[in-house]
């Protein structure tokens, strides 16, 4: 990506709230993001960071009965916030393709592959059924399915789950659509399934210059795939920069902590750093103050912001707080780290990611 | 396909052997043989034994059930003691009758409970639905004998709309006046039935569209930029139909079985009301025919099912 390539996507200021027992709650906690084309965002964080829930909003697949959805995300001159179904529904899988975790549920499973494809051309395209038939196996060549007229007329349980993944892949970029969205799309995939998947949507994005959302858990993926990172936590941005900065400097202690938490494969240190704790639910979260703080229980308080904001540590490199300046593991600082957090080494088993 | 269905047919034979000797067995437990009730005070004891050597009712039981078994197989399920008539050709005669009735009810009942399980499904927890599940509950817990006792008193006695007993009136005559005065004696049964019994239907429809709608694949589907309305129909409702459809292989049952509380009241001529009578009557030729046609129906009706479910979900084959 070069910086002077054309802003696609301009996230300002967006909530995303869930009504819970007649109660709103952000899980989505004002984030601002930019998307250019020719970008691989990656956004990162644990599972229940509110990483599918930002990406659903961009696309609109929030019920507005339990949902509330503030902010601007302004795609050209349109703003997505708040715009009609109707013509909400010419952007969704024209000017965007969403790619969903798992691809077997996130198929149909009573229509033939092929007709999953062409529906997104129906509604898009003025082709003929005939037309939509053979952009249907092109697309299918394109992500590399190796008998296009025979898997158009399969069903998705017919297909293995990276053949699936592919098929995905195709219904998203079925209208060469300049913003994809994949959320977690390796994650329910094999290892090695999942770096042939990654390659494949590098590819596409050469071949389309479209921009990519990539959530993910994965550090690996993103260090691989990504131009850029956002990492997210409890609904909140807490760092962003490019994969350089964020990898060659991570500032947070939640990016310093999910980086140490990567197995590492070039190392002897039998030793899983696991983040103790979890993301707190949408209602138990706290809302004031630092929302980390908790599961860096080492670090004394009065170390901690009380209200850490987003600031530039660097030209692009944003981080919140920053206090971040003193913090340490508590075995790079054994003598501090006595006092406050013995149970630091005990490892969480519950934690998700 | 037909292979696996030719199996499935073969492989019902060892069941129904299985059912025909349970149905054998319990026709022999039962008090009384099919004499008891034509013994009279001056019947002698020499005549019964006589009439029960002749009837082969002194041979042990395993040459008894062959060969009741040998004659059930050319149709021949004996003299039904009460009417003194072939069994077959009087289960042939209701069998005609329940079977319109049924096939008018079972219209009815999708009729009503299909556009009920959709509007439930598709509107839950507003009003509609919250209307349409307090009809389901009450229709579900009024005890249908008294609902029919209600009709018959009010339609058929108060307000003479209706007819009150029987399948056709005694001066229909031409193919359109039999028809017509068929249908006149069916309307009002087969209609509560429907009312009364659409429960089941509307609740699959509903919980399947309750649950679909939270799918993946309907996401897919809105984030390829489909309109919600065929979102609903090509995603969410046809999916939702899966169970229904297979639902429909026991509806055949029912078609046979009839409705023993519907045509008992309605006192129509039909299967329900037959083996009510041959239960009351001990009539024990008829009802052993029809448990284990009742038996060899519901078996076929699982069959049915498993094709239907095959034909219509691909991830479903019947092997
Ligand atoms: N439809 C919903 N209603 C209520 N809460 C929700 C809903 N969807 C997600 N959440 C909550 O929002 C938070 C963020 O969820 P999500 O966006 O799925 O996180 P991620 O994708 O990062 O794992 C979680 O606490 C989750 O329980
Ligand atoms: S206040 Fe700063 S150092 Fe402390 S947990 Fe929050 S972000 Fe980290
Ligand atoms: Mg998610």
């Amino acid at each position: 990506m070069d910086t002077s390539d054309e802003l696609l996507l301009d996230i300002q200021h967006l909530h995303t709230a869930f009504r819970v027992h007649d109660h709103f709650y952000d899980a989505v906690d004002d984030v601002s993001l930019t998307l250019h084309k020719n970008e691989i965002l990656a956004l990162v964080g644990e599972s229940g960071s509110g990483k599918s829930t930002l990406a659903t909003s961009i696309i609109g697949l929030h019920n507005p009965r339990n949902t509330k959805v503030t902010g601007d995300i302004m795609y050209n001159e349109l703003n997505l916030v708040g715009l009609s179904e109707a013509l909400f529904n010419r952007i969704r899988g024209n000017d965007i393709g969403m790619i969903f975790q798992d691809p077997l549920s996130a198929l149909n499973p009573l229509m033939r592959i092929g007709d999953q494809i062409a529906e997104t051309l129906v509604y898009h395209t003025k082709l003929s059924e005939k037309e939509r038939e053979a952009r249907v196996l092109e697309l299918l060549d394109q992500v590399g399915i190796p008998d296009p007229p025979l898997t158009a007329h399969q069903y998705p349980h017919e297909l293995s789950g990276g053949m699936r993944q592919r098929v995905m892949i195709a219904i998203a970029i079925a209208c060469k659509p300049p913003i994809i969205i994949a959320d977690e799309p390796t994650t329910a995939l094999d290892v090695t399934i999942q770096a042939q998947i990654l390659d494949l949507l590098e590819d596409i994005q050469k071949e389309i210059g479209s921009g990519i959302l990539l959530i993910t858990h994965d550090l690996g993926v993103v260090a691989e795939t990504a131009d850029t990172v956002a990492v997210m936590y409890s609904g909140q941005i807490v760092e962003q920069g490019t994969v350089y900065q964020v990898f060659e400097n991570p500032l947070h202690p939640y990016t310093r902590s999910l980086l140490r938490s990567m197995p590492q494969a070039d190392s002897d240190d039998e030793e899983l750093h696991v983040i103790q704790g979890t993301v707190p639910s949408l209602v138990n979260m706290e809302r004031s103050g630092d929302r980390f703080a908790p599961r860096i229980p080492w670090i004394p308080e009065s170390a901690h912001e009380a209200n850490p904001v987003l600031h530039e540590a660097e030209p692009g490199h944003l981080v919140r707080c920053t206090c971040y300046k003193t913090f340490y593991f508590p075995d790079e600082k054994p003598e501090a780290a006595a006092a406050g957090a013995a149970g630091n080494n005990v490892q969480n088993p519950s934690e998700g990611a | 396909m037909w292979k696996t269905i030719l199996r499935r047919v073969i492989l019902m034979i060892p069941q129904i052997i299985v059912l025909s000797l349970f149905v054998f067995i319990l026709a022999k437990m039962m008090p009384g043989d099919p004499f008891t009730g034509l013994i009279t005070p001056q019947t002698s004891p020499a005549q019964i034994a006589r009439l029960r050597k002749e009837a082969g009712l002194d041979n042990p039981w395993y040459v008894q059930y062959v060969d009741w078994i040998g004659r059930a197989l050319h149709g021949d399920f004996g003299m039904s003691y009460q009417m003194q008539r072939p069994v077959t050709s009087i289960i042939g005669e209701r069998a005609i009758n329940t079977l319109y009735l049924s096939i008018l009810s079972v219209v009815l009942t999708y009729l009503i409970g299909i556009p009920l399980g959709v509007a439930a499904g598709r509107y839950e927890g507003t009003w509609i639905d919250t209307s349409i599940q307090f009809y389901n509950f009450i229709s579900m817990s009024t005890p249908g004998f008294v609902v029919y006792m209600l009709a018959i008193a009010l339609f058929g006695f108060a307000l003479g709309w209706f007819p009150t007993s029987g399948s056709i009136s005694v001066n229909a005559s031409g193919v359109i006046g039999t028809i017509g005065s068929r249908i006149y004696h069916i309307i009002l049964p087969s209609l509560l039935i429907a009312i009364l019994g659409n429960a089941s239907i509307v609740q699959y429809l509903r919980s399947g569209i309750v649950d679909n709608k939270l799918e993946d694949y309907v996401k897919t589907a809105r984030s390829k930029g489909v309109p919600e309305r065929v979102v609903f129909n090509r995603h969410i409702l046809r999916n939702s139909l899966l169970p229904i459809a297979a639902f429909f292989g026991n509806v055949i049952t029912g078609l046979l079985s009839g409705s023993v509380f519907a045509e008992t009241i309605f006192a129509y001529p039909g299967m329900g009301k037959l083996f009510i009578d041959s239960v009351s009557g001990r009539d024990y030729s008829i009802m052993t025919a029809l448990i284990l046609l009742y038996g060899i129906l519901t078996l076929l009706g699982n069959l049915l099912s498993d094709i239907i479910m095959s034909i219509v979900d691909p991830r479903i084959r019947i092997d």
